[in-house]
């Protein structure tokens, strides 16, 4: 296939190789959860709620001296192209447990022995790079919650199409390309909490593509501290 | 050295101060820097830089006093929900003494107590009790939830925001630490209370609220209310029928 | 005035139910009883409704709709399958509904419980009998493959009376739904997805929902007054005034005279909702 490249290596959508899709993130929008976000990224939307800390009632999954971290992520059937039966599968089992295991390195837990943070994603619509998003708005849920935190983790993804290392790969990117890489970090100490990798890359692409992501979470973790603080609107009314 | 303000909106992962400060509640230590660990308002007093948090939940503390619901009736004890992760127990002892009596008498299942935190464990086993001026069953009356963090708010300095409601709605309020307010007087002046103390929670992080508050009161009861003077008798948190 | 406790599910369930304070259940009986209501409605008023269509594109149609802080997203989407083995020439309307752990602390995640299949099963009844599309039309070769129209109702945030929510929203979402265009050449089924054509819209019926609190009818319960409530009756509707489903809920029986009052007071009401759509 012979791929036609405009002058400035410009992507399918106009974007440059380190550009972001538009976005906007907005925190509390649900009113019964404790917490909650609505997050677009392109042609993705995407709900996170946070329930807790509450009540934990499964006792084999306690713990005596911190909080536990429970993640549900889910995608609703009219949320892709094909419709999506309902209920979980296995692609979203592994995506709940990468999204806690992403989240649980920022919280205090310990402050909260015995109990539950419950976190739910919901994907309304798909369109590449919804784990990320998904872990970017719980982030601004467990905050809007009150959960105590060392940082708000902020996830963004990279990868290979077209020969070129990209930053936020668009749903056809990630079908049709090379590689697909989707970080998680805590911004302040650029520590990793989430790290994934699928398709072919050699390690220098890869080091390109790890920087690229965590240069996209940076730029999100503006936003997502903006949510917080466009809630409340100015300070002191 | 401090990057913020007093009373600036921060998030998580904010860095507020440097190694010259104490960090207070809402931080924590990271190296050389206090950092936030929540959404909150930066307070400073003299060398210490506490968040005051927006949003959290209520965690029991020796000492509180806190409205609770009964959810279950055990053999000695009955089981409350104090509005926090945290469920509490009252002990048949604290009200039958040392007699075996038939608890549902007493209290039942939906039935609403004003309670003191006796104790608290490491794991946050939480012990009520009753023993206490004004503590005991409410009757009547409507019950609010508000952010147990907001409950200094809604009280005001010296009482001065909750007596202020209490004397324009002449109902019977009673504020618990736990975030939970009963409210007790005619129904509409019940319905008032309400919706001014909905108004605290939703602005209580924004100043000139007294004001807005006294404005909305006037509204509400159709009347105009004089400002307070600073003679306003201190009333005891504890006291129920205040 | 009653002696009725909250009654508890035995088991599991038992901790997720919320437990209402006998304080509020007593203070929202004593309003009803004076014609009040704890928010400043009449019984016969209707929280603030809000209905967006078009809001998911990857769905061929959708709506998001509100009453009070009730919220459903609701999604349409078309498959080609094979019809029922006893109705060969007409198509199909499958509704499934998800409540969402988000939408409340009661709500737990897994397979649809019995609330969610009675919410689900109630809205399709209700559209089906109208009905509101002319299933016939969606049959592309008879006996082999018809249009499948599936509608997912996604409950976001549930604060009382879910069903009317659900029904309204479903009926924007349809009304709003593009499939693209199918016909058949040379035995095969060709899909125009440049050229799609709006869904055989013939019926757009409502649903009603009554809660008895202490002998009074109240219109769309709040979740507070859903959770006093003794019962609930929700009346399906056409345009015409036909009533085309019906269901009654809730632990307490329902005498004749409130039931045909609620009919009534729908045939009344769903002129005001259909202002909505």
């Amino acid at each position: 296939m012979i791929i036609i490249l405009a002058n400035n290596n410009l992507r399918a959508d106009g974007r440059n190789f380190d550009e972001l899709r538009p976005f906007k993130i907005e925190a509390g929008i649900l009113k019964r959860a404790d917490g909650s976000a609505y997050l677009e990224i392109g042609g993705n939307k995407i709900l996170a709620a946070v329930y807790g800390p509450r009540e934990l009632h499964v006792r084999r999954i306690m713990r005596p001296d911190m909080a536990v971290i429970r993640c549900r992520y889910n995608m609703a059937p009219f949320s892709v192209g094909e419709r999506k039966r309902p209920g979980p599968d296995r692609r979203s089992v592994e995506i709940s447990k990468i999204t806690a295991d992403a989240l649980r390195p920022a919280i205090f837990l310990e402050k909260f022995p015995r109990s539950t943070i419950d976190v739910f994603i919901e994907v309304l619509e798909a369109e590449g790079g919804t784990r990320c998003a998904g872990i970017t708005a719980a982030s601004v849920a467990l905050a809007d919650a009150g959960i105590p935190m060392k940082d708000m983790v902020v996830s963004c993804a990279a990868g290979k199409a077209n020969g070129e290392v990209i930053m936020d790969l668009s749903e056809d990117e990630d079908k049709d390309g090379e590689a697909d890489v989707p970080v998680a970090i805590m911004p302040r100490s650029g520590e990793i909490t989430l790290l994934q990798s699928d398709g072919n890359l050699t390690p220098d692409e890869f080091e390109k593509a790890l920087d690229l992501a965590i240069e996209g979470c940076m730029k999100i973790s503006e936003e997502q501290k903006n949510a917080i603080k466009n809630r409340y609107g100015e300070k002191n009314g | 050295m401090i990057l913020v303000e007093d009373k600036a909106l921060v998030v998580p992962g904010d860095v507020l101060a440097d190694e010259e400060y104490y960090a207070g509640r809402g931080t924590f230590k990271e190296g050389n820097n206090i950092c936030s660990s929540l959404v909150g308002l930066v307070a400073i007093r003299d060398k210490k830089i506490s968040v005051i948090p927006l949003q959290s939940k209520y965690i029991p503390k020796r000492g509180d006093v806190v409205i609770g619901e009964i959810t279950d009736v055990r053999f000695s004890m009955w089981n409350l929900d104090v509005n926090s992760p945290y469920s509490g127990i009252l002990p048949a002892s604290d009200v039958f003494g040392k007699e075996k009596r038939d608890l549902n008498k007493a209290f039942d299942i939906g039935d609403v107590l004003f309670l003191r935190v006796v104790d608290v464990d490491e794991v946050k086993k939480v012990k009520l009790g009753l023993k206490g001026r004004g503590l005991g069953k409410f009757r009547g009356g409507i019950l609010i939830y508000i952010t147990p963090t907001k409950v200094p708010r809604l009280i005001g300095k010296k009482g001065s925001m909750i007596n202020m409601i209490k004397d324009e709605t002449k109902c019977d309020i009673i504020v618990g630490q736990n975030g939970v307010v009963w409210v007790k007087g005619e129904p509409k002046m019940e319905r008032v209370a309400e919706k001014v103390i909905n108004m605290i929670e939703e602005q209580a992080h924004t100043s000139g609220l007294t004001d807005r508050v006294r404005n909305m009161l006037s509204e509400l009861l159709g009347k105009e209310i004089e400002e307070e003077t600073e003679d306003v008798p201190e009333p005891d948190i504890d006291n129920k029928q205040g | 005035m009653k002696n009725r406790k909250t009654p508890l599910k035995i088991g599991m369930v038992r901790k997720m139910v919320s437990i209402v304070p006998e304080i509020t259940r007593k203070s929202i009986t004593e309003l009803i009883k004076n014609g009040e209501r704890a928010d400043g409605r009449s019984s016969d008023d209707y929280r603030d409704i809000s209905i967006e269509v078009g809001v998911i594109d990857k769905a061929e149609g959708s709506a998001r709709v509100k009453i009070g802080n009730t919220q459903i997203m609701i999604g349409v989407k078309p498959q080609l399958g094979e019809p029922f083995a006893d109705t060969p020439n007409v198509g199909v309307l499958m509704t499934n509904s998800e409540l969402l752990p988000m939408a409340s602390p009661t709500f737990e995640p897994g397979p649809p419980d019995e609330r969610s299949v009675e919410l689900a099963r109630v809205t399709d009844r209700c559209l089906r009998e109208a009905p509101i599309l002319d299933l016939e039309k969606l049959c592309i070769i008879e006996g082999e493959k018809v249009w499948m129209i599936f509608v997912d109702l996604h409950v976001i945030n549930y604060d009382g009376n879910l069903i009317d929510a659900a029904v309204l929203g479903s009926v924007a979402a349809l009304a709003n739904t593009k499939i693209p265009n199918a016909t058949v050449e040379d035995d095969k089924i060709v899909l125009d997805k440049e050229n799609p054509v709006a869904l055989p819209v013939k019926e757009k019926p409502l649903m009603c929902t009554f809660a008895k609190i202490d002998d009074e009818l109240i219109i769309d319960p709040s979740l507070e007054e859903e959770n006093v409530m003794d019962a609930r009756i929700s009346i399906g509707m056409k345009e015409d005034g036909t009533i085309c489903a019906m269901q009654k809920g809730g632990e307490m029986p329902l005498t004749k005279e409130e039931i045909m009052s609620a009919v009534n007071k729908t045939t009344e009401k769903t002129k005001e909702l259909r202002e909505h759509l």
